[in-house]
């Protein structure tokens, strides 16, 4: 034991000798850790908050019995049912209004609710007495709480005539629901001896009387599903995360592994002398990987904790942009279970082992005597160039077999990896390549040298330039689809919200008074009534928006594909456009027919068009306003569109608040409508510029460290170039020099790369995560300041060491010649 | 007797109240059983009680129970055993309330029980809505799917013929029960005195029931028969706070005279004894604490748990030693509240059967 302790220390102080190595390492590790674990923090907390918001109380994880009209039931059904020997539970769900917040209000009965229903565990431990006598108490989520400014214990009002029994914070609920005892529910919601449905336990508790014998066909059995439509649509967007977090992670792992790798050659001697005083092989490899699990377990709590702040920062807008795309409700505040440390920290150690896995083999395959030359690592380099080549063909190659049969999300993030993996394995090849052309056409000793100098810096470095290309190719590749999005964005968008004013009545009485007085007011030069449907087409939750015959949608709507006379077809109720997204998922085309299932049977539609329709994740369907009311005569027809002559838009808006009280969010103009939804997709795209921002930050940092740790190695090289009459200075500018041209070779080769992923991302994974498909467009202005951007990262990280050459005494440079090398 | 009786179903009951969470209550004794009965009706003697009335519930109180035990054989003459109880709590005192905002809590427990194994389930239910309940006439006792029901021709004074079902994911049973002796009225005609600090409860069995019916088992149904023994007991403060946990029996002897005893532990080691014995005509006579004597003869482990399943039980005042062993040792209800309850069978001076019930071991 105490000889494994001496071994340790012997090779711990390695790292006392060399800080910035071991610094190197450090930041390598805690970034990869960091990273990762952020993205996987931000994830988990998404997923937690679906599965509250879907296995609550009313989501789609039970089993239900329902009405088939979907309406409320007399309670007696539920006893009934009871004493038929179903496991049964009533809810009654409505909304309550607190102010100006609209929440979802749910009464349910703890006694009967299925163990597995109520997300909240707090629930079975609740005082229930409290909780069902009265006055009993409304359970909600202490961040609904905060935004509503109210208090544990507040009985605020939800009408004129009912007041919320006390409010109680539970840490379990979704946001956006109040959670109250049945009864109270009922008399809340006005709905005496009535329930919404029943939730149906799966536990079996023996046997049950057919469901037909003792409701008849008054209510249905609707199966649970496996996957929440919450967790379905938001799926691409935390596998886009995911993907920029192993990204992040890899990138972090290139440093570890060019740290560890270096240090391995250095503490070759000391292996010698450990060896030749009668270390085993083995005992040192055991120490070596107990240090490194050290090393890992100090930096992976170190890169954990800057994961959780990572993660912090960006909740807000990751919150933001699946409450704008998905209406996801996101708490704001991080909650990271035991496991989310346990697997960073073993993240952190596995990769670093991964990472040194390959020296750890040398080392245990190490002869005793031939480890006394400490020889270049440069070694064995032509035949490694080759292998890294032939790897990168390989990986190619598969790329191109997923993109050609592959028709799924993962298998697009797959060809992207594919490019991203196969582009950085075949750049040290491409770079000897361009070396040896530069090295061809050069003229004179020095430049000779130059160029054959840097190829033999090469594998040195290569693992950094292999960061910084990948860094930089996301970069160009998420820059250019951002700007391409925007820009299209924009277009769409100007076209999609054509009407000045877009107005929401509370209820289809207010909307007929609306009406008859926008009749009254000169300015206002048409009404175009729109209303709204929600049905499943395969599965696929899909959304019917009714259009008026108006000249409006003929001039503007954005359509892709289209027959000529498509807004007449549209019109006569046997034809609708088609959202990109549902054409896709449904494999639609133009003229082919589609049948939506209605409240007055089946509608067999006709496709006449394909528009874009960005940032839904529903499908949509646009058919004529008459047919879908006729279709839907349930459907609330309180929203439409007001044409206004531009000067007037704020007068009349001013003027409908007054008079109707419409609030925010029943009353917007275009200009704001436009305003909110471009926010949403910045932040939507904050995210990924942040990680994209960070992983380019690792890569500069990744050069850095590899440069300064190359630059003790090659004082042999240089000190003779410094014997026969080179300055200082004028070496410290060649070094310069290399080092920029190998930064600008590897950035040039970026771009292609970089365009490549942007097409990958557009063509490829956007289609497969989104639904839908931007025209590819290059900016080269973008290009060349990433250019710049990268050219000055390699500037400062080559700065350090040619700061330290220039600094460096004669005396050293001497030295080389005396040292026995 | 009756405060064994009451003991053991108030366990039960302070149960229904500590799954509410009630913690402030459960710090007195079981669910502030213990504690002032605080608005609900008071116990007190004299009372005369009255049938069929008496057979429904009694809301006023703040805790019931509605308790049937059997010990049954079939053809071939394997023995089986099963519990079904419904047991009432009152959340608050006071008039009823209609609907979901009544204020009873319905709680069940029914176990079938063979030498090979023991199946049992637990329901609940609010009052108020139609879900659980007990009408005194016609005599029917229900929760979700499963009842105690009288037939049209019961009889007030016997509680005879009753039928009694209840199922579960891997059990069910649906048996008659008939008895020809009157009701057996417990303590001073049905006044039931607990302690010298005046807790009582109203209490009345019915240990005299023959039963026949269908029990599955694992899905296998078999015809059996045997004798069954009811118990109806309501109170609104029926226990002392040092109490650890009690063992319980009742015994069918051979004779055909009945016996029921329980040895009550409390906190500083020591032990209450009580029990009855009921004669073949019906007449109960109370045992003096110090003619009792339990003593266990063998241990089952159930999880963490040591449970004694085997009792040597002497009654000096009778002349009685018998040996008890359980039909299965592994009889126990783990239920929101755990506690071991299955039939056992007894050698000695007569033999019989019987259950036996454990708590807080």
């Amino acid at each position: 034991m105490s000889r494994a302790l001496w071994i340790l220390a012997v090779l711990l102080s390695h790292w006392r000798r060399h800080p910035m190595q071991f610094a190197t390492l450090l930041i390598g590790l805690i970034s990869a850790t960091a990273l990762w674990s952020g993205v996987q923090a931000l994830n988990a907390q998404a997923r937690s908050s679906y599965d509250r918001a879907a296995a609550a109380l009313g989501g789609n994880r039970t089993a239900m019995l329902v009405s088939p009209d979907g309406n409320a039931f007399p309670q007696q059904l539920f006893v009934d049912l009871r004493r038929a020997g179903w496991p049964v539970s009533p809810v009654v769900e409505g909304s309550a209004r607190i102010g100006t917040r609209s929440l979802r209000l749910l009464g349910i009965e703890p006694l009967s609710l299925p163990i597995e229903a109520s997300a909240a565990p707090a629930l079975g431990t609740a005082d229930l007495q409290s909780f069902v006598l009265s006055p009993g108490a409304t359970l909600l989520s202490p961040q609904t709480l905060r935004e509503l400014e109210l208090h544990d214990g507040d009985t605020p009002e939800i009408s004129s005539s009912a007041k919320l029994p006390p409010l109680k914070a539970q840490a379990e609920l979704a946001p956006g629901v109040l959670v109250v005892d049945i009864g109270a529910a009922q008399r809340l919601l006005d709905m005496p001896g009535r329930v919404s449905r029943l939730l149906v336990g799966s536990k079996d508790i023996g046997a049950r009387a057919p469901l037909q014998q003792v409701v008849g066909d008054r209510l249905q059995l609707v199966q649970p599903e496996a996957e929440t439509d919450l967790e379905r649509l938001t799926d691409s967007f935390h596998l886009n995360l995911t993907a920029f977090g192993l990204l992040s992670f890899l990138v972090g792992l290139f440093i570890v592994n060019s740290a560890i790798g270096l240090a391995f050659e250095q503490r070759r001697p000391m292996l010698r002398t450990l060896r030749a005083c009668g270390a085993s092989a083995r005992l040192l490899n055991g120490v070596m990987i107990v240090e490194l699990t050290l090393i890992a377990l100090a930096a992976g709590l170190i890169g954990l904790v800057c994961g959780y702040f990572i993660a912090a920062t960006l909740l807000p807008d990751v919150a933001a942009s699946l409450r704008g795309l998905y209406g996801a409700q996101i708490p704001g505040e991080l909650s990271l279970k035991p496991q989310w440390w346990f697997t960073g920290i073993a993240i952190s150690i596995i990769g670093t082992l991964g990472a040194a896995s390959a020296s750890l083999i040398k080392a245990a395959r190490m002869p005793l005597l031939a480890a006394a030359q400490a020889y270049p690592w440069q070694q064995a380099q032509q035949r490694w160039l080759l292998l890294q080549g032939g790897g990168a063909l390989l990986i190619f190659i598969i790329g191109l077999v997923l993109l050609w049969r592959g028709d799924s999300l993962v298998a697009g993030f797959a060809v992207l990896a594919a490019i991203l993996l196969g582009a950085a394995l075949g750049l040290p090849a491409i770079l000897a390549l361009a070396l040896a052309a530069g090295e061809r056409g050069a003229r004179g000793p020095l430049t000779t040298w130059f160029w054959a100098d840097s190829r033999l810096q090469l594998s040195g470095l290569s693992l950094a330039l292999m960061a910084l290309l990948l860094a930089l190719g996301v970069n160009v590749g998420v820059g250019t689809m951002v700007e391409s999005f925007s820009r299209t964005f924009d277009r769409w968008l100007d076209g999609r919200l054509a009407a000045e004013i877009y107005l929401n009545a509370a209820n289809d009485q207010q909307a007929a008074e609306i009406k008859t007085w926008l009749k009254t007011r000169p300015e206002v030069r048409a009404i175009l009534p729109g209303a709204r449907a929600e049905v499943k087409l395969q599965d696929f939750p899909t959304e019917l928006i009714g259009f008026a015959d108006d000249a409006t949608y003929r001039t503007n709507w954005p359509l892709l594909e289209h027959t000529a006379d498509v807004w007449d077809r549209v019109a006569t109720g046997e034809a609708a456009l088609v959202s990109e997204q549902l054409s896709r998922r449904l494999h639609l085309s133009i003229g082919d027919h589609v049948t939506v299932p209605t409240d007055r049977g089946p509608w067999p539609l006709q496709v006449v068009a394909i528009y874009a329709d960005y940032g839904n994740p529903r499908g949509q369907l646009g058919v004529a306003f008459n047919g879908l009311i006729k279709h839907f005569p349930d459907v609330a027809q309180t929203r439409f569109g007001l044409r206004v002559d531009p000067a007037q838009v704020p007068q009349l808006v001013e003027a409908l608040r007054d008079r109707y009280q419409l609030g925010e969010r029943s009353l917007a103009d275009q200009a704001t409508l436009k305003a909110v939804s471009k926010q949403i997709f910045s932040r939507t795209f904050a995210v990924t510029t942040a990680l994209n921002a960070f992983t380019l930050g690792i890569a500069g940092v990744a050069l850095l460290t590899s440069l300064l740790t190359l630059g003790q190695s090659r004082l042999p090289q240089l000190a003779p170039l410094w014997a026969i009459g080179l300055t200082r200075r004028r070496l410290a500018f060649v070094e310069l020099m290399k080092t920029l041209a190998m930064a600008a070779i590897t950035a040039l080769l970026a771009l292609p790369l970089g365009l490549l992923v942007a097409w990958c991302l557009i063509a490829v994974v956007n289609v497969k995560a989104f639904g839908w498909r931007l025209p590819f467009e290059v900016f080269p202005l973008e290009l060349l300041k990433l250019l710049g951007v990268a050219l000055l990262a390699s500037l400062v990280a080559a700065a350090l060491p040619i700061l330290k050459l220039l600094r460096m005494q004669p005396a050293q440079l001497v030295k080389v010649f005396a040292d026995e090398r | 007797m009756s405060a064994s009786r009451l003991t053991r179903r108030a366990f039960a009951a302070g149960l229904l109240a500590a799954s509410l969470g009630s913690r402030r209550a459960s710090a007195q004794g079981f669910a502030g059983l213990g504690g002032e009965a605080g608005g609900f009706a008071p116990v007190v003697p004299g009372r005369k009680l009255i049938f069929p009335q008496d057979h429904g519930p009694h809301p006023d109180f703040r805790i019931e129970w509605w308790y049937l035990t059997a010990n049954l054989k079939d053809a071939a003459g394997n023995a089986y055993g099963v519990q079904w109880t419904l047991f009432r709590q009152a959340m608050a005192p006071g008039p009823q309330r209609e609907g979901w905002d009544n204020q009873q809590i319905w709680m069940a427990h029914a176990a079938a029980t063979s030498a090979t194994a023991h199946r049992f389930a637990e329901k609940f239910a609010r009052g108020g809505i139609g879900q659980a309940g007990v009408t005194a006439q016609p005599f029917v006792a229900f929760i979700d799917n499963w009842a105690l029901r009288g037939d049209v021709a019961m009889a007030a004074a016997t509680l005879s013929p009753l039928d009694v079902t209840a199922a579960g994911k891997d059990f069910s049973y649906a048996l008659r029960l008939t008895s020809d002796h009157d009701l057996v009225l417990q303590g001073e005609q049905g006044y039931s005195r607990k302690s010298e600090r005046g807790q009582a409860s109203y209490y009345y069995s019915q240990p005299y029931f023959t039963a026949q019916g269908t029990l599955t088992l694992d899905g296998k149904p078999v015809e059996v028969s045997g004798v069954a023994w009811m118990d109806r007991e309501w109170s609104s403060q029926p226990l002392a706070s040092d109490q650890t946990g009690w063992d319980w029996l009742s015994l069918h002897l051979g004779s055909g005279e009945k016996v029921m005893l329980f040895r009550l532990r409390q906190k500083d080691g020591g032990a209450y004894f009580a029990g009855n014995w009921i004669g073949t005509d019906g007449r109960s006579q109370q045992l003096a604490p110090d003619a009792i004597a339990l003593e266990p003869l063998g241990f089952t482990e159930i999880g963490q748990r040591s449970l004694p399943t085997r009792w040597r039980v002497q009654l000096r005042s009778h002349g009685l030693t018998v040996e008890t062993k359980p039909l299965n040792p592994q009889a126990f209800m783990a239920t929101s509240f755990a506690y071991w309850e299955g039939p056992i069978s007894f050698e000695g001076d007569q033999t019989g059967v019987g259950y036996l019930e454990m708590t807080g071991y």
